[in-house]
């Protein structure tokens, strides 16, 4: 049920104001296997939003391929989880999630913003909602659509520790019960232990794929506090390796279109 | 800014901003006098032909009201101010988002909206007589093509004001186009249409008095002609009163509670 994901990118570039062209990512290829949680980490900068975008077919301008299954991202239902919540600040909570339904699905809308919380707030316009709330309708707007692909990208980012950790639970909770294929971006290593059975590390821009590790967590283990904290700091030190063993920080590429 | 009205359909967060406007009233209602005041003492010390007392204007104005003059120049006015104002808005719209979505018709067009922003009213009203001869199509279509070009602009950064982070979750959502258009970018285009309506609506006001006054027989311009020539000033200001009511009303009545309505998610 849920689209075997396979991403291949060679290069993506962006042209930079002078008119030359700066590669933001190369050589990240991976595969991920049903239903999987796969979690991307990288320092700030290292174009994770961007092979996100292109993987949820936002970003076409790219060498190299994403498919799910046979389809191209753009034919496949997706549920996305933006940086910023994105909800349009004119309509309430309950019409920006009834946006990306079908007509007359409002009830089962209405049943998932109660089970994220939100059965207070269904005809509140966003201004009003904290970013806590707010963040609970975008992940409720991006579950509504029965996605075959959930991405998220930090979506967890600028809330207090105990408010982020009861979106992670809720988000595992929600993921659950409609289980699809998870690509969660986040520059935070302990974020990435708790919730993903995989994590793709990546260098600094322009990104690569460093390294591609299994977390070995079972599911019913994820509130396992020690768990987490040991298998952090394994892959931490992995990942402080392998930034060691990358050759010093040049001046990133740039050349003529 | 505002004041309430009868809207019966109206929400808590109306009647939260509505507050301040109930306040405001009074002080409105000052102002008004304080008008009337300055006007009525300068009348007593002026030439009295000249500056006629509130007393005689208001004579004058009910006379014009009852013999059914007043209503239907008004009528005749406001008839080619709504005429004028559809033809500028929807030409004006369509153009101006045109010009902000594709590149080479705003190149195409730069130039023309340019032109027709500095060509003066009534150059425009005079040739529309010309060619077209002393007729209501003439006279509306000159009003028009004033204000189109100010409409045109107004929504050009309208449309390019448009934010792109929504543009692409409604495309990562498959939002279907119009439900996209009505949902995701008609909001974005709402403040925008706001103020080409209210600054295109003070123009048409302008400029349907002077085409009037220049090739039309009847409508409020060609009156205030008939009584400026007549030197009749207690009915020029009767005219005047009149047609400044009706502009408020339509200000606070209709503009004021439309613009609270469709910006009622603002904080």
């Amino acid at each position: 049920m849920t689209p075997e994901l396979t991403v291949e990118i060679r290069e993506k570039r962006f042209p930079t104001p002078d008119g030359m062209t700066r590669t933001v990512l190369h050589d990240i290829s991976f595969r991920s296997r049903l239903g999987e949680f796969i979690a991307i980490v990288g320092p700030s900068g290292c174009g994770k939003t961007t092979l996100l975008n292109i993987v949820a077919g936002l970003d076409t301008d790219f060498s190299g391929a994403v498919l799910l299954d046979r389809r191209r991202p753009n034919r496949v239902r997706i549920g996305y989880v933006f940086q910023q919540p994105r909800l349009l600040p004119w309509r309430t909570v309950l019409e920006n999630v009834m946006l990306v339904l079908p007509e007359g699905a409002g009830e089962r809308a209405r049943r998932l913003l109660q089970e994220v919380g939100l059965g207070e707030a269904l005809e509140t316009y966003p201004s009003r909602l904290s970013i806590g709330m707010a963040r609970r309708a975008a992940i409720a707007r991006a579950f509504i659509v029965e996605p075959e692909l959930l991405v998220m990208d930090e979506p967890f980012v600028s809330l207090d520790a105990a408010t982020a950790d009861r979106l992670r639970l809720l988000l595992l909770r929600l993921w659950r019960s409609h289980p699809t294929g998870a690509l969660l971006v986040t520059h935070d290593l302990r974020e990435a232990v708790t919730l993903a059975d995989r994590i793709l590390l990546l260098s600094d821009a322009p990104g690569r794929l460093l390294a591609d590790v299994a977390v070995p967590l079972a599911r019913h283990a994820r509130t396992d506090a020690a768990a987490i904290e040991r298998i952090h700091g394994e892959i931490a030190a992995e990942q402080r390796r392998l930034f060691a063993a990358e050759p010093p920080p040049q001046r990133i590429p740039t050349r003529a279109i | 800014m505002t004041i309430s009205t009868g809207d019966a359909s109206i929400t808590a967060a109306e009647a939260a901003a509505a507050k301040p406007v109930a306040r405001a009233l009074p002080y409105r209602l000052a102002s008004f006098a304080v008008l009337l005041a300055v006007w009525e003492i300068a009348a007593h010390c002026a030439h009295l032909r000249a500056l006629p007392s509130v007393e005689t204007v208001a004579v004058v104005l009910g006379e014009e009201i009852r013999d059914g003059a007043l209503p239907f120049h008004l009528a005749v006015t406001l008839a080619r101010v709504l005429v004028a104002f559809l033809v500028a808005m929807a030409g004006g719209v369509a153009i101006g988002l045109a010009m902000g979505r594709w590149w080479r018709v705003d190149l195409l067009l730069d130039g023309w909206i340019i032109v027709l922003l500095n060509l003066p009213a009534l150059v425009i009203a005079v040739l529309f007589y010309v060619w077209f001869g002393l007729t209501d199509a003439a006279a509306v279509g000159a009003v028009a093509l004033n204000k189109l070009p100010l409409v045109a602009m107004t929504m050009r950064e309208g449309a390019r004001a448009l934010e792109r982070d929504y543009a692409e979750m409604a495309e990562v959502f498959h939002v279907p186009r119009w439900r996209r258009f009505r949902h995701v970018v008609a909001p974005q285009l709402v403040p925008f249409v706001l103020v080409a309506t209210r600054s295109g609506l003070a123009l048409v006001w302008k400029i349907v008095l002077v085409v009037e006054l220049l090739g039309r027989s009847d409508g409020i311009g060609f009156q205030l002609q008939l009584y400026f020539q007549l030197f009749d000033v207690p009915r020029i200001l009767a005219y005047a009163l009149a047609f400044v009511a009706v502009v408020q009303l339509i200000e606070w009545g209709l503009l004021q509670p439309l613009e609270r309505r469709v910006l009622r998610w603002r904080r």
